[in-house]
């Protein structure tokens, strides 16, 4: 009758309604959350990069635009035979480099042929010929000018910032070597993070610093950035002028991309024009750095999602499997009550029919018994006494009412059966019913030598029972009293008391008494110590289930040969004294 | 037996067989026995006057029921006693007809000696009954000038 798989599919279903009823607000709440904080983090983090490459564009040009005007003022300022002079072309490198933080390392007049006529520095460069440097050509083309980074004649990169100078009708370059490495600590002060990376590539894509790691592109991916870049913003040429254009630079000057390292990395890439479009600063650093917060943040959240979730599922198994097993327990209770109900039903079928049966075979019965008391009656006639056959119809006629009184016994069994009990529940005052049933037991007690004493409270409040179980309860209790007197006779006491919200009845009787052994377990069905034939052992159970029924107790004292008592108590009647 | 002999019975049952030799034993034991086939049959032999001192009344019964018939003896000859003999053990029955004035009642089919019992205890009451009345009535009849 119990489907196990059904309960299981049902506390499967249960844990799963539960589960996602619970979990998917939660998870769609998170997810939502989750995607706007990760947009607008990101969102927060490219700004800040953006902010912090254009901000360091702004220092290297600025830095680069410091050289090229320093240079120019000298170019200026002091006459060109000064620079030809190569001890007070010392001195002006000397003065540089105290005021530059020793940024130059070294300076030159070269000619329009060239050749470098002065030169002041570490490197032995005297009448050094640059005709065919190609930094040299594009100085001569344009007045101010910075080279890319090169080896050059000393074999050391470097770049140069040169001046065109005009003096005696010809034309001079005015040139000095700015400190490669300090150059390259001022690019690579950027970084943020741990892995924050920042480099200069010229327009051909060669590195114009000396990155600290492994770019994370290079060659075709990196001209195709700077090809983007050049088409977006071609060079004009750089100008002391066009690096102090502060307020012009913007953020949208700076591009960002997302790109890949040789180690499959995930790479953010920043990159900014500088010196007017001929070199690019990028910037990289890998995504897992740069959105760190982010991802302890989602981790974060995963960790008390998941949480959650695993206690969402502990609660919904729990909640699931307790609601199921009340299930499991109402349905088997409905099916014994079902069960109950139709055996009830056909008990009562089987109760009628008894009851009809019974009466029927009660009355030709009595006529039966009549007839036979009648025969022994007319046999006790002193002439039939004599007759041969008087012993053997004597016989016959004790047989035929001794089966005849077995009868009876199954008659009156079945009508007591079948007997039915009102169980409809009326306020009912106890003092009558404990008349009732004294005065239909007073003969019987007569009998018995019982002597009845019935001490009723007046004005006893009524209790809310069925008048019917209540006399079924006490006419047990009182036929029990004076079966247990029925030896010697005795006192029965029927007493009735209020108390606050209950009634009590005491049906106290003068016999022999329960053994304490006897006393646990007196009320269990079919106990008894009645003789075989005597008693079921249901009487006093149908008693207890009665006022166990009405809300009430039922409780017994008793010693042995100092009689039994017993106490029903049952609950007042609510809203009435 | 002289008391029995003082004892009229008018035994009411629809059961003829059963009343025909209830009769005839009962009157063999010295009782005057009178019988009623129904409970009209009943009403009527007392309202004629016919001696009874106990009504052995049959609780089941076509017409009147043995409980109607009970109240209307009580009602119109409250000094005689009724023992009711039934064939249901119905609680209810034998509780309504206690409260109707029944002496007692006794269930189909019963031994005659408990009938007989139960019929020499109600005649006792009866006569109880009778002698306190007589006695009441002869201080009524002392106290008048």
């Amino acid at each position: 009758m119990f489907d196990r798989h059904y309960y299981k599919s049902l506390t499967r279903s249960m844990i799963l309604t539960v589960f996602l009823v619970s979990l998917a607000p939660l998870a769609l709440i998170s997810v939502i959350t989750s995607y706007q904080f990760h947009t607008a983090y990101k969102d927060r983090v490219h700004a800040h990069l953006r902010e912090l490459v254009m901000k360091h564009k702004r220092n290297i040009d600025g830095f680069l635009a410091e050289k090229l005007t320093v240079i120019r003022v000298l170019a200026d300022l002091i006459p060109e035979d000064r620079f030809r002079n190569e001890i007070a072309l010392q001195g002006i490198l000397k003065s540089l480099r105290d005021r530059h933080h020793e940024a130059f390392v070294d300076m030159g007049l070269v000619n329009a042929a060239g050749l470098q006529v002065a030169y002041a520095g570490p490197f032995r460069l005297e009448r050094a010929d640059y005709a065919e440097a190609a930094w040299f050509r594009e100085a001569m083309r344009s007045e101010l000018y910075i080279s890319d980074v090169f080896l050059g004649l000393r074999g050391a990169p470097h770049f140069i910032v040169a001046v065109k100078v005009r003096a005696r009708g010809e034309e001079w370059i005015l040139r000095a070597t700015v400190d490669f490495v300090a150059f390259n600590e001022l690019v690579e002060s950027v970084s943020v993070g741990e892995t924050g990376l920042a480099y200069i590539v010229n327009a051909q894509g060669e590195f114009q610093t000396r990155p600290r790691r492994e770019p994370a592109v290079g060659g075709p991916e990196l001209k195709a950035i700077l090809a983007r870049r050049g088409q977006s913003g071609p060079a004009t040429g750089f100008s002391p002028e066009s690096a102090g254009g502060r307020g012009q630079a913007s953020q949208s000057m700076v591009d960002l991309d997302m790109v890949r390292d040789q180690a499959g990395r995930e790479c953010l890439l920043l990159n900014a024009p500088l010196k007017d479009g001929d070199w690019t600063l990028i910037y990289q650093q890998e995504v897992a750095d740069a959105y760190q917060s982010l991802f302890h943040a989602r981790n974060l959240s995963l960790f008390v999602i998941l949480a959650g979730g695993v206690g969402i599922l502990l609660m919904a198994f729990v909640v699931s499997n307790r609601m199921v097993s009340r299930i499991v327990d109402a349905d088997r209770e409905r099916d014994m009550m079902n069960e109950q109900v139709i055996e009830a039903g056909k008990l009562v079928s089987v109760g009628e029919l008894a009851a009809g049966i019974a009466h029927e075979i009660n009355n030709p019965l009595a006529i039966i018994m009549e007839e036979a008391g009648w025969v022994q009656d007319l046999l006790d006639d002193e002439y039939l006494k004599k007759s041969e056959s008087y012993g053997e119809m004597a016989r016959a006629l004790t047989q035929i009412r001794d089966q005849g009184d077995r009868c009876r016994g199954i008659t009156h069994k079945l009508l007591s059966f079948a007997r039915k009990i009102d169980p409809t529940v009326k306020p009912v005052q106890i003092n009558d019913i404990v008349r009732d049933m004294a005065a239909l037991s007073e003969q019987r007690a007569r009998f018995a030598n019982v002597h009845i004493i019935a001490d009723l409270e007046p004005d006893l409040p009524v209790v809310p029972a069925s008048p019917s179980e209540l006399q079924q309860v006490l006419v047990n209790l009182i036929n029990n009293a004076i079966d247990a007197m029925e030896q010697k006779g005795g006192e029965l006491k029927l007493r009735t008391r209020s108390e606050p919200g209950f009634v009590t009845v005491s049906i106290a009787d003068s016999g022999m008494g329960i053994p304490k052994a006897n006393l646990a377990r007196i009320f269990d069905p079919f106990y008894t110590t009645k003789p075989v034939g005597k008693g079921t052992g249901l009487g006093l159970s149908i008693c207890f289930g009665i006022v166990k029924k009405m809300g009430g107790t039922i409780s017994v004292e008793s010693a042995p040969d100092q009689g039994a008592t017993f106490h029903v108590r049952l609950p007042r009647a609510e809203g009435k004294a | 037996m002289s008391e029995a002999m003082t004892v009229s019975v008018l035994l009411v049952d629809d059961e003829a067989p059963f009343l025909e030799t209830l009769r005839k034993r009962l009157t063999r034991r010295g009782l005057a026995v009178e019988t009623a086939g129904d409970g009209a049959a009943a009403l009527a032999a007392l309202e004629r006057g016919v001696c009874v001192d106990v009504v052995v009344l049959d609780v089941k019964m076509p017409g009147l029921s043995g409980l109607d018939v009970l109240q209307k003896i009580k009602t119109l000859h409250p000094l005689v006693e009724v023992v009711l003999l039934t064939g249901h053990a119905t609680l209810e029955g034998a509780v309504d007809g206690m409260r109707l004035g029944a002496f007692d009642y006794l269930m189909k089919p019963c031994e005659m000696d408990d009938l007989l019992a139960k019929i020499f205890e109600a005649k006792g009451r009866k006569n109880e009954q009778e002698r306190k009345i007589g006695e009441a009535e002869a201080r009524c009849r002392g106290q008048e000038p």
